[in-house]
């Protein structure tokens, strides 16, 4: 073992066999000392709760003297029956399948764009990365202006181009479209920087030589760039994801998952059963859900790192 | 160099036009608020150039709702989760990162598995956890679920896993204990990463919604975030400029520190991406 030990062979060179052996036990004592402040916080927050949140999902809510009761399936057949529970989980799949690929082309679009020499190329990094240090509660409050019927700004525009006035947050068509274009708009800028920091590592001359062999542009793209991007393009994928079920903030400013829970996702219905409905065993079913698939996604995530080590 | 023949000035054209085309669509709602909160009312949404200038939409807004409560409890909050978790973060990615404890491996599979459960999506329990101890509608209670950082132990313990074992040896040799050596040697080696974390950390917490407006009811412990929602979901919301002048306000202060460390702020976020 090196370090502590080796070192208090080299403080005190003759140093008779029992205290190696107390030093060897100092370091476990050490090592799990210092875990141990995160580590109550940690099993307090994030592990307790989420063993909680199984065995809850097998008791009914407790109401007023009534304590929970064992009710075995019950929570999960009234899940499997609930319309808004499977509106929420087929809204949040639109929202992810929809808001993932877009945000990372744009970002991808916006890095390509300002790795080059352009004009006003400090302006331009400057407007994509904006949005990400603006809370998701204020822009999403400027964005419900903007959607606003009549006088909104989108209204405004299109009213120009002669089209009627819209109700974009009001109607079931068009307010998950809303929701995901907000979403887009806050994260491009954020992944962009990823792709930016890669897009600095390529070697010029790879593009030099592939200039002179007369290759083009798209080629050059699919051949060289995006291989090369590739494990910032899987990095980026997972906070995607992530960021597709865990925010909802814009929401609950926008839409409080109407109209008619066109745009509820899953952690909305979460909190909209947990905090509004206060049927907390039912929430902590429909959580069971969500960690679930989360695991599936960290699942994925470790064997798309376990990919990634072959691409270094 | 590519020779700039007719086609590449064509595409570079292109290019340029895109560029900026994006860029507009992506500063225009900012844009935008910044229209409505500096011009009166009935320019909200009626665009010419010559609408006079006012502060009025500030200082209405500011004088609506308790705005400086909400400022200090950010501040306040902020604060507490970033000492906290710069504290013990620092301690277990130490721990993980030089000590072979019995069970280390299995304990930061245990760590990492918050990466992915996040406090975000605990919050029926973790309610219920703050009930239990007492702490609903208090600051600590906002922070306490964000304090041992998953994501912060991480990226400390790879960066103290590049500090040489020689540096550390050396200390010892002085006398210094393993304490004195985290404080002396490997906390100055990692301040780029220490910058990068905390203002990750602060603007993560200063922007965060969903956890604070479930868990405080009062003037006393609400963040900017959550007096916001309350103020633009009231009465007084339905007036546009007034909400978008608060709303800029609320942003201001990370707003201004990033226009101000714009390189710092995006190199931050880029070596706390990048592992």
């Amino acid at each position: 073992m090196e370090g502590p030990d080796s070192i208090a062979a080299a403080a005190a060179p003759p140093a008779p066999p029992r205290r190696t052996a107390g030093a060897r036990l100092a370091v476990h004592i050490y090592g799990w000392l210092l875990l141990l402040p995160a580590a109550v916080l940690l099993a307090a927050f994030t592990h307790y709760p989420a063993i909680e949140t199984f065995i809850d999902s097998f008791y009914s809510t407790p109401k007023g003297r009534r304590a929970a009761a064992f009710v075995a399936l019950d929570n999960y057949q009234s899940m499997l029956a609930d319309p808004v529970f499977w509106r929420a989980l087929a809204n949040n799949a639109v929202y992810a399948a929809s808001v993932i690929p877009l945000t990372i082309v744009l970002a991808l679009v916006m890095a390509l764009l300002i790795n080059g020499k352009i004009a006003g190329r400090a302006f331009l990094r400057l407007s994509y990365f904006t949005p990400t240090v603006l809370p998701m509660i204020a822009v999403a409050n400027i964005w419900l202006f903007f959607y606003s019927p009549g006088y909104g700004l989108l209204d405004q525009m299109l009213g120009l181009f002669g089209a009627s006035t819209h109700n974009w947050l009001g109607s079931g068509d068009t307010a998950l479209v809303c929701l995901i274009a907000v979403a887009v708009w806050k994260d491009a800028g954020f992944f962009m920087i990823f792709y930016l920091a890669a897009l600095q590592q390529i070697s010029p001359q790879l593009a030099e030589a592939a200039a002179l062999e007369g290759a083009g542009r798209w080629y050059f793209f699919r051949r060289v760039t995006a291989p090369l991007l590739m494990p910032t393009t899987l990095f980026v994928l997972v906070n995607a994801v992530i960021n597709s079920f865990r925010l909802i903030d814009h929401i609950v400013v926008m839409t409080q998952g109407g109209p008619n829970n066109a745009t509820a996702l899953l952690l909305f219905y979460i909190y909209e059963v947990g905090f509004k409905f206060w049927d907390t065993a039912y929430a902590a079913t429909l959580t069971v859900v969500l960690l679930i698939v989360l695991a599936v996604l960290a699942l994925g995530q470790f064997m798309i790192l376990d990919r990634r080590i072959h691409y270094q | 160099m590519r020779p700039m023949h007719y086609g590449a000035r064509a595409t570079a054209a292109l290019d340029m036009a895109a560029a900026w085309l994006l860029a507009l669509i992506w500063i225009l709602p900012l844009a935008y608020a910044v229209w409505a909160a500096v011009h009166p009312g009935a320019y909200a949404a009626h665009f010419v150039p010559d609408a006079p200038l006012t502060v009025e939409n500030f200082v209405r807004a500011w004088n609506a709702a308790p705005f400086p409560r909400y400022f200090l409890n950010t501040f306040v909050l902020v604060s507490m989760i970033l000492a906290a978790q710069l504290a013990l973060c620092t301690l277990a990615a130490y721990a993980f990162a030089r000590f072979e404890f019995a069970g280390r491996d299995l304990a930061f599979i245990l760590v990492l598995l918050q990466l992915m459960i996040m406090p975000d999506v605990l919050i029926v329990e973790n309610y219920r956890t703050m009930t239990g101890l007492n702490l609903v509608d208090t600051i600590p209670a906002i922070g306490l679920p964000y304090m041992a950082s998953a994501f912060g132990i991480f990226l400390l313990r790879q960066t103290f896993k590049t500090v040489p074992r020689e540096l550390d040896e050396a200390a010892r040799v002085e006398g210094a204990g393993p304490l004195q050596v985290l404080l002396k040697v490997y906390v100055p080696l990692a301040k780029p990463v220490y910058i990068a974390y905390g203002l990750v950390s602060v603007s993560y917490h200063w922007n965060n919604f969903l956890w604070p407006l479930i868990v405080t009811n009062s003037v006393g412990t609400r963040p900017l975030t959550v007096g916001l929602q309350i103020f633009a979901s009231s009465d007084q919301g339905v007036d546009w400029s007034v909400v978008t002048a608060a709303t800029l306000m609320t942003s201001a202060p990370l707003l201004v520190a990033f226009l101000l460390f714009q390189r710092q702020f995006v190199q931050s976020f880029m070596r706390a991406g990048i592992r």
